[in-house]
């Protein structure tokens, strides 16, 4: 219920008022209301939860965190013999 | 996907859990508090990747499960009305009231229909100025700006034939519950990544150190789940308390002040009851007094309703985490996703709906 997809924006636009995005899930073109997500513009990723964006995707931190995880143990493995020698 | 497939990476997975395996010394319990990440652990496995000393126990953040007898009650009485078209999320259509459920009155000629947006109901009441179009508002903190752009919406459009039937629910007084609950087991919990998304991890720290628990504010993928585990351990190991922020690609500690306050603008605190649980005070949300036109228990009188729960549930217990699901005598036999019971059967993201989804039956896990 709580499920909530991050989607590329592809186009801002307004409806009566309100600040509205068409938002690209890797492939999948739906329509989110942007209106409590003033920073978020083209190209940006948004967290969209039953068709309301709740925050931008921080790139940085994405990066950050992945790396961080994919690095884990790296120490560990360099002691592991190679099977070859 | 950009931002989902590399946290459902299997090599990934494996390093983090080898860290995980490397740190833990003893036994420790954690929650998951959110169903979304119920479901990705049953769905992934990701608890069968853990040592045998680190247990995940389910907890109570489905919203669709612990949206009480009442409310579903008061929705069937409204749905049946003539006049009424009734908008829901796909995810209530099936959940049980005392005597039916959303689908079967719709198969029985009630105008129920599924919207993927709150402000779908709204265009739809628009659209059709000669009925009423009424909007079963539930969810958690995630979902609370949503439908609270509804209602601020119509009363600014000034759509007059639609309404709210909300049962909204806070997460902070239910980790609160758990962590009172006698018998309690948890020492830690993943917190709800997208709960925070909107609300910011302020009210976390002052639970955490309330009740000297860590608390990892986790996201939703495999990988996501056991960096929370790895943190939530580690915390644990080193006997810390406090909050860590695992999904800092979207969550901030300030949270969305924007949605705050348009949440703040339509809805207010209440007491409010959970199912399998019972009341607990002030972890609801209801329509603010100068919104109460938008209120579809007042426009349709359904206040008073006697409700009936199958006395074989066990729902309650599983959704505090002291017990699971194959614990539950009707589990895969009188109650199934089909057929659901209670609680935690109706909803994917239920326990025992995603045990019984991914084959998690009793005989396998006794072997286990």
């Amino acid at each position: 219920m709580c499920l909530a997809i991050p989607g590329k924006v592809i186009e801002l636009y307004e409806d009566h008022g309100l600040r509205m995005a068409r938002v690209d899930f890797g492939g999948t073109v739906k329509k989110a209301c942007l209106e409590q997500l003033p920073e978020a513009g083209v190209g940006d990723y948004v967290l969209v939860h039953v068709g309301y964006a709740l925050s931008v995707v921080d790139p940085a931190e994405a990066e950050r965190t992945y790396r961080f995880l994919e690095q884990l143990g790296q120490l560990d493995e360099l002691d592991v013999p190679e099977e070859s020698t | 996907m950009k931002y989902l497939d590399e946290y459902r990476d299997g090599q990934v997975a494996a390093k983090i859990r080898a860290e995980i395996e490397r740190t833990v010394t003893r036994p420790w319990t954690l929650m998951e508090i959110c169903g979304g990440q119920t479901h990705s652990i049953v769905k992934h496995g990701v608890d069968r990747m853990l040592p045998p000393s680190v247990e995940l126990v389910h907890g109570p953040g489905c919203p669709v499960c612990v949206t009480p007898l009442e409310q579903i009650d008061k929705a069937h009485a409204i749905a049946r009305q003539p006049n009424v078209t009734f908008t829901s999320f796909g995810d209530m259509l099936r959940v049980p009231g005392s005597h039916t459920d959303l689908l079967r009155l719709k198969s029985q000629g009630a105008d129920v229909r599924i919207v993927y947006a709150p402000l779908d109901a709204v265009r739809l009441a628009q659209e059709h100025p000669g009925r009423e179009v009424v909007f079963f508002a539930i969810g958690f903190e995630t979902t609370a700006p949503a439908n609270a752009l509804a209602v601020t919406r119509a009363a600014a459009l000034g759509v007059k034939n639609f309404s709210m039937l909300v049962s909204h629910v806070l997460v902070p007084p239910a980790i609160a519950a758990v962590l009172e609950a006698p018998g309690n087991r948890v020492q830690g919990f993943l917190g709800p990544g997208h709960v925070c998304t909107v609300v910011g991890y302020r009210d976390y720290e002052r639970l955490a150190d309330r009740y000297r628990v860590p608390i990892v504010i986790t996201g939703f993928e495999p990988v996501d789940i056991l960096d929370g585990v790895l943190r939530t351990v580690r915390l644990l190991e080193s006997g810390k308390v406090g909050v860590e922020n695992q999904y800092s690609r979207v969550v901030s500690r300030e949270g969305n002040p924007a949605a705050q306050r348009l949440v703040a603008s339509a809805f207010e605190v209440c007491d409010r009851k959970w199912r399998g649980i019972g009341t607990i005070p002030r972890s609801g949300l209801r329509l603010r007094p100068e919104h109460e036109g938008y209120d579809a228990e007042r426009r349709f009188a359904v206040d008073t309703l006697e409700t009936a729960e199958p006395s074989v549930c066990i729902s309650g217990e599983i959704l505090r985490g002291l017990k699971k699901p194959h614990d539950c005598p009707a589990f895969g036999e009188a109650c199934t996703p089909a057929h659901p019971l209670g609680a935690t059967m109706v909803s994917a993201e239920g326990a025992c709906a995603a045990y019984f989804a991914y084959g998690r039956r009793r005989t396998q896990e006794m072997s286990r």
